[in-house]
């Protein structure tokens, strides 16, 4: 691997300075943060910059942290650089009230689906995404089952006990 | 759920194409998803597609469940290669748990993982030989796809969701019969494959229905994120098993086959030959179980007793194993904290696991990548303009799995 993790992090330090913060390596993959008003711009500077050259989109998904104040919802973004064999991973945060953030259809054709399906369950709203429409759920849902706020169902629960069919 | 269920699109009426609904139970889609197409005579102007018709939440269901629960839900994406989603998963959870497994758990894995991988794509090539008209060629090799389904049946039980190993190894050891089938089917495949071959590669009205038919560059499909043999067809040599290799891979020899149009004719090429590669892996592979010797060749899981069950008989006369017992089948085991993300070369390509543990005992989000999901955007690209037949033929080999597409 001829690209290291200090290198990619020292090229985005050069470029985008205090923006981009929080660098970690769990099990090696370089992990960080990044505004979410700057999250297309991390992204084209990692796509179109010569040595770096994160031209494939992995993975997209979002989670949810309720008990992050005005940063509940993060979306992530897995990152692959073909040629040198290097994977990375960026969040941005945002909050449930405003979940704004900018689309990644512009660069990858492939995000549009992955952004369907994290608006989908997580309410993302992506700006500028040329079909933002629900994909798996039908279209009538009204809320984001992913959401914590939507426990799954105790197993023990009594109050739903039906006569003939049981649990 | 009120009438505007039926969409009729914009200017329906006095219209000159024609909307066909392909699907979504359609026996030409194999598999519950829906196209909306628009034809002008036969040719396609364009496609829409409708998928999570068998959505079952599995990504919610596994933030109530612990690890070893999960593999179930893995088993039912794509179930046509089921224990390399099973393997993909133990790989991610002994990577979070930084488990290391013996070199005879790896090889055996392999094997299982290869066998899978061949009935895969034994599926999906004499699928499209059943979309291009030919039926013997499917009848035929189905019957040996019945072989390996065997082999899973003498290691773990069953046949198509197979739940086959567990964190850090295997459930019990491969039996001599096990061996035996597998023998059996690296004896009686070849020649089977090789007529199949014969059958298709070089067939006129085969290479005519197919060659030129659905194609993707490999600029275009990178940017739509495929992997797997679709996304070799194109010409890029990306495979998991070479870039990131797991379960010992490297120390397997093989080709990885790309092909340049990335038309159905080079998907069914590239499979093919992957076929073959799959062959070869699984003789090395077995080559390398054998010369294990004394204790070693018996060792078929890791040593961790926090989450790998205790033998029966243990349990019922150890206190320990008891204990363990007790635990792991009630859940009551804390996952580390951690986020990981670990991807195994499925049937169809980047089959990626994203873990986060907040340390709890079950995961706080995990999300599977599906390569079906992923690449089944470009279908509309792939189809456009070209007649309605070519369509059907476009989707079988891209081996689209409902399954997997909707997890």
């Amino acid at each position: 691997m001829s690209l290291s993790n200090d290198r990619i992090k020292e090229r985005l330090a050069e470029r985008f300075g205090e923006q981009v913060s929080n660098f970690a390596e769990p099990y090696g993959m370089l992990t960080f943060e990044a505004p979410k008003d700057q999250n297309l711009k991390v992204m084209q500077f990692l796509y179109e910059d010569e040595e770096l050259k994160f031209r494939f989109l992995t993975d997209l998904q979002a989670v949810h942290y309720p008990h992050l104040q005005e940063r509940e919802l993060a979306v992530v973004y897995h990152l692959h650089n073909l040629e040198d064999n290097s994977r990375i991973r960026f969040k941005v945060f945002t909050s449930t009230a405003t979940p704004d953030v900018f689309t990644a259809t512009k660069l990858f054709a492939g995000a549009n689906w992955m952004e369907r399906e994290t608006y989908d369950f997580y309410g993302v709203n992506f700006i500028g995404h040329p079909n933002l429409k629900r994909i798996l759920n039908v279209d009538e849902m009204d809320y984001f089952p992913m959401r914590k706020e939507f426990p799954l169902e105790e197993q023990t629960r009594v109050d739903k006990d039906d006569e003939m069919f049981g649990r | 759920m009120s009438d505007h269920h039926i969409n009729l699109p914009e200017g329906s009426i006095g219209k000159q194409t024609t909307t066909l609904n392909l699907g979504p139970t359609h026996p030409a889609t194999h598999g519950v998803f829906q196209n909306v197409l628009e034809l002008d005579g036969e040719r396609i102007v364009s496609a829409d597609s409708t998928i999570g018709y068998i959505h079952r939440a599995f990504e919610k269901i596994a933030e109530r469940r612990p690890l070893y629960q999960i593999t179930t839900l893995t088993d039912r994406l794509n179930y046509c290669s089921s224990p390399i989603n099973n393997m993909g998963w133990h790989l991610t959870c002994e990577k979070l748990l930084g488990v290391k497994t013996p070199k005879r758990v790896d090889y055996l894995r392999i094997i299982i993982m290869e066998l899978a991988r061949i009935s895969d794509h034994l599926i999906c090539n004499s699928i499209v030989g059943v979309d291009a008209g030919a039926y013997t060629g499917f009848l035929y090799l189905m019957q040996y796809r019945e072989l390996i389904y065997e082999i899973y049946e003498e290691v773990c039980g069953s046949r198509l969701t197979t739940n086959i190993g567990r964190i850090g190894g295997f459930e019990r050891n491969f039996t001599p019969k096990a061996f035996e089938k597998l023998e059996k089917f690296l004896k009686e495949y070849p020649p089977v494959l090789r007529e199949f071959n014969n059958m298709f590669k070089r067939n006129r009205i085969f290479m005519e229905r197919t060659i030129g038919v659905g194609p993707i560059s490999a600029e275009r499909a990178k940017n739509y994120g495929f992997t797997g043999p679709n996304l070799r067809a194109a010409g890029v040599d990306y495979d998991v098993r070479v870039h990131n290799p797991y379960s010992s891979y490297e120390d397997m020899e093989f080709n990885v086959p790309v092909g340049s149009t990335g038309d159905c004719y080079d998907r069914f090429l590239v499979r093919d030959q992957e076929m073959w590669q799959s062959l070869s892996i699984i003789e090395q592979a077995y080559r390398k179980v054998q010369e294990f010797s004394g204790a070693e060749s018996e060792v078929y899981h890791a040593n961790i007793p926090e989450y790998y069950l205790p033998e029966k008989k243990d349990v019922y006369t150890k206190m320990e194993a008891l204990i363990w017992h007790f635990k792991i089948i009630m859940g009551e085991i804390d996952i580390p904290p951690g986020e990981v993300y670990m991807s195994v070369e499925g049937g169809n390509g980047e089959l990626g696991f994203y873990l986060i543990s907040d340390g709890g005992r079950t995961p706080y989000r995990l999300h599977f990548r599906r390569p079906c999901f992923v690449y089944y955007q470009a279908y509309e690209e792939l189809v456009k303009g070209s007649m309605l037949s070519d369509a059907i033929i476009t989707m079988s080999s891209l081996n689209l799995i409902a399954g997997e597409m909707d997890c």
